[in-house]
């Protein structure tokens, strides 16, 4: 098991270097350390004085990959790649363009995310697989039909609208909860109410169809038909032997968001102005602070593939048929 | 003078594309199978009656054009001038749509406006709900204008109704000849028609038709959806991002596809390092969160348009290409899924007799590829182009919500939607311009997903056990 995971993980790494060169190259290739220095310098009368010092202020000033001037092993480090995007494998994200520390920034923003991805994440199941269930009680009736066609109606509504829609007539016309905000500890909890709402029911229709999908795959197999036939009820077939097999695809692609719960939700957060790691991206992106889109992207990915390999592990423990060898 | 735009360039280029593909089908039986079952499927007919409308919208606005000026000069046969104004046919079509401006906010088919004014009646200064410049100035008194738009809507449904039983008509007599013309259009109304939804589609195309004359009757006249902060009409708008939403769908999928086509049949057909590299290529795109991939992208081209302003002078030429660019770059993060999906039908694929029957009588590997295994994989493509279309259209929306879509100067329901947030604030809520941009989008949606079903079901060889 532990071999498995240290090779595992031997095999991201170089889909981490691939990533990391990728970011790199957009951010510093595609347009040159000189045109990001005049962007956040902001005027368009600037002094190539102000941007050399702007420049050196955060060790641009180097070169991109090979310092021909240095001595040594400084030729390879003293460069903007060893700076910025090596550091980032040992989590050291540096500093925003505005100064701030990226790391503790994370560290700090990373709760308020969890209390809006987690329950969202959690209830939202529940309700799916609730869903997901009736409908494959009632499988091949009307019933079925019309909630089948109410998932693709809900799919096909804008996200958008479910947040702008629900803070309008929960917020503002009822006036049951803040329109937006946040406030650590119990308080918390008024203000992740309708955040929480509204992510759960944007994510009911692509959910419960995709549970029931995978709940009448389940439903055609043959060790369904032989419960059937020793004259089990429909309701222990559903509950007994349906629900705990198709569990196992369910469960594991719940794994695979795991670890992404906590970039939290780009939207959702900066709608309700909750200081999560979502809002703080949007505003990176808004503000064109490229340190922070950086080390998003690739604490995104690491945590992507951190998600691939929870799934692998999960697979041993719901099902006994995999061995990880 | 014709305009064209790159994205139309890409447009038609898509156009005459799916042409040819279904020219292609059109000569091999063994293709068309899926296709007749998805013609017999209603609610996927009818739903693709509903895009083809939206892309009738996008089609007439992607034909651009600079208009004549009329001056003396060219009156007397002198060189023509044009405007230097980009205009599209779809934009003279609806004409007094896109050019009135009221001062501000006003309700869906007001005469009044939103905001109180200082106006001076008589000699009287008094602080009132001013007349609408063009939304029902025809009428003497705007209490009338009610009874006013219920009479348009009346008429025009009307007119509406007789040109679709023309139309009908027209389409049976060309179809079935004239003498047995009558026949055929009791066999519509009848659903007699072997098992096609003519029916269903007729009757959608009747909705349609009355709606657009409904719409056109009340719009000469009135704001049928309002108008926003500047004055502008939201119908015009809606309408206008048809065009964008609609070729964010499909010019994604026409750039990515060249790229998911080859290297996805490659790496399956080839296997060994081929299949390593382009199986690392496409984990390493996928590994990164697509929202962050395409912030990235963008605000990098951002970046480089506003340092090169001077290559991006035109607002028209600005605009489009950051279009182009945006579908480029929606295309560089979702082309991963589709490749992989290519790469596991072509594993199933070249295992066939048929592929070891071509090679043993040494037909060329690019000819294999071209000719066996290609056309055998077509049914993931289709499936993918039409399951992404719906999730592309919404994607839109929710980048330009966070700046990073299309130019704020362009028409999107994503654009819209956007300023609605502030509008939704206000007392009270300016709610039209949202409705709108939503029920727009949402039709367009609806229906893609609708219509992805039917295909999914008529084409995936795995659907038919599925739905047990």
């Amino acid at each position: 098991m532990i071999a498995y995971i240290v090779r595992r993980a031997l095999y991201a790494l170089p889909i981490l270097v691939g990533v990391n060169v990728l970011t790199f190259s957009l951010f510093f290739i595609v347009n040159s350390p000189d045109d990001i220095a005049r962007m956040q310098l902001g005027d368009r009368h600037i002094t190539q004085q102000q941007v050399d010092a702007w420049k050196r202020e955060r060790g641009y000033d180097r070169p991109l990959f090979y310092n021909a001037a240095a001595a040594g092993a400084a030729r390879l480090s003293d460069t903007i790649f060893f700076d910025e995007s090596l550091r980032l494998f040992v989590f050291e994200f540096g500093r925003s363009d505005s100064g701030r520390d990226i790391g503790h920034d994370i560290r700090q923003r990373m709760w308020p995310s969890l209390a809006i991805a987690v329950p969202t994440l959690l209830i939202g199941i529940l309700v799916n697989i609730t869903f997901a269930l009736i409908m494959v009680f009632f499988r091949a009736t009307y019933v079925d039909f019309w909630s089948v066609m109410l998932c693709i109606v809900l799919m096909s509504v804008s996200g958008l609208f479910y947040i702008i829609g629900g803070q309008y007539a929960v917020g503002k016309l009822l006036k049951l909860v803040p329109i937006s905000g946040y406030y650590g500890g119990w308080s918390a909890f008024r203000f992740v109410l309708l955040p929480v709402v509204i992510g759960v029911v944007s994510g009911i229709g692509a959910g419960s169809r995709w549970y029931r999908t995978i709940f009448l795959e389940e439903a055609g197999k043959d060790y369904v038909r032989t419960a059937r036939a020793r004259g089990v009820g429909e309701f222990t077939v559903l509950f007994r032997h349906i629900l705990p097999n198709a569990l196992i695809p369910i469960l594991t692609g719940v794994v695979v968001i795991l670890p992404l719960l906590f970039m939290g939700s780009l939207i959702i957060e900066s709608f309700f102005g909750i200081p999560g790691l979502g809002s703080y991206t949007i505003d990176a992106i808004a503000r064109q602070d490229f340190s922070i889109v950086r080390s998003m992207v690739f604490l995104g990915s690491v945590l992507y593939i951190a998600g691939l390999l929870l799934t692998d592990i999960s697979y041993t423990f719901v099902d006994p048929r995999v061995r990880l060898g | 003078m014709p305009v064209v735009l790159l994205t139309d360039a890409f447009f038609f280029a898509l156009i005459a594309l799916t042409a040819l593909y279904a020219f292609y089908v059109s000569r091999r039986p063994h293709l068309q199978a899926a296709w007749r079952k998805l013609a017999r499927d209603r609610s996927a007919m009818v739903s693709l009656t509903v895009i083809a409308f939206y892309f009738a919208v996008a089609l007439l606005d992607s034909l651009h054009f600079r208009p004549l000026i009329e001056t003396a000069e060219t009156a007397q046969g002198g060189e023509a001038v044009y405007s230097n104004e980009v205009v599209s046919v779809f934009d003279r079509l609806v004409s007094p749509l896109g050019e009135r401006f009221e001062k501000t906010y006003s309700a869906p088919l007001a005469v009044r406006g939103y905001v109180k004014e200082m106006v001076e009646e008589d000699g009287v200064r008094r602080h009132i709900y001013p007349r609408l410049q063009y939304g029902g100035a025809a009428l003497a008194e705007p209490d009338l204008a009610a009874a006013d738009i219920a009479r348009r809507a009346a008429v025009w449904g009307l007119a509406g109704l007789l040109a679709c039983a023309a139309l009908l008509a027209l389409v049976c007599a060309v179809v079935a000849g004239p003498r047995r013309a009558p026949a055929a259009m009791r066999a519509v109304v009848r659903n007699a028609t072997g098992g096609l939804p003519l029916r269903a589609v007729a009757v959608t195309i009747a909705l349609i038709v009355v709606a657009v004359f409904i719409t056109a009757g009340i719009g000469r006249e009135y704001h049928l959806l309002g108008t926003d902060k500047i004055g502008g009409d939201v119908l015009y708008q809606a309408l206008k991002s048809v065009r964008t939403g609609f070729l964010i769908g499909t010019l994604t999928t026409l750039i990515m596809l060249p790229f998911a086509l080859a290297l996805g049949v490659c790496a399956g057909y080839f296997l060994g390092w081929v299949d390593d590299v382009i199986q690392y290529l496409y984990t390493t795109l996928n590994s990164i969160p697509g929202v962050l991939l395409v912030a990235a992208m963008v605000l990098m081209l951002q970046l480089y348009m506003d340092q090169h302003g001077d290559r991006f002078n035109d607002l028209v030429t600005r605009a489009d290409t950051r279009l182009l660019f945006l579908c480029a770059i929606l295309g560089i993060t979702s082309w991963t899924g589709l490749c992989r999906l290519l790469r596991a039908e072509t594993l199933k694929v070249r295992e066939m007799d048929y592929i070891d029957a071509a090679r043993a009588l040494g037909v060329a590997r690019p000819l294999i590829l071209l000719r066996h295994v290609l056309p055998n994989v077509m049914h993931i493509v289709v499936i993918t182009v039409a399951l992404d279309f719906s999730g592309l259209v919404l994607a839109e929306a929710v980048l330009s919500y966070v700046n990073i879509g299309v130019d704020p100067a362009m028409h999107s329901w994503g654009n819209m939607i956007n300023s609605a947030r502030l509008e939704m604030a206000r007392e009270p809520a300016v709610w039209w311009p949202l409705l709108a941009a939503m029920v727009f989008l949402f039709g367009l949606v609806l229906c893609a997903n609708l219509f992805a079903d039917g295909v999914r079901n008529a084409f995936d060889p795995r659907s038919e056990w599925n739905r047990s």
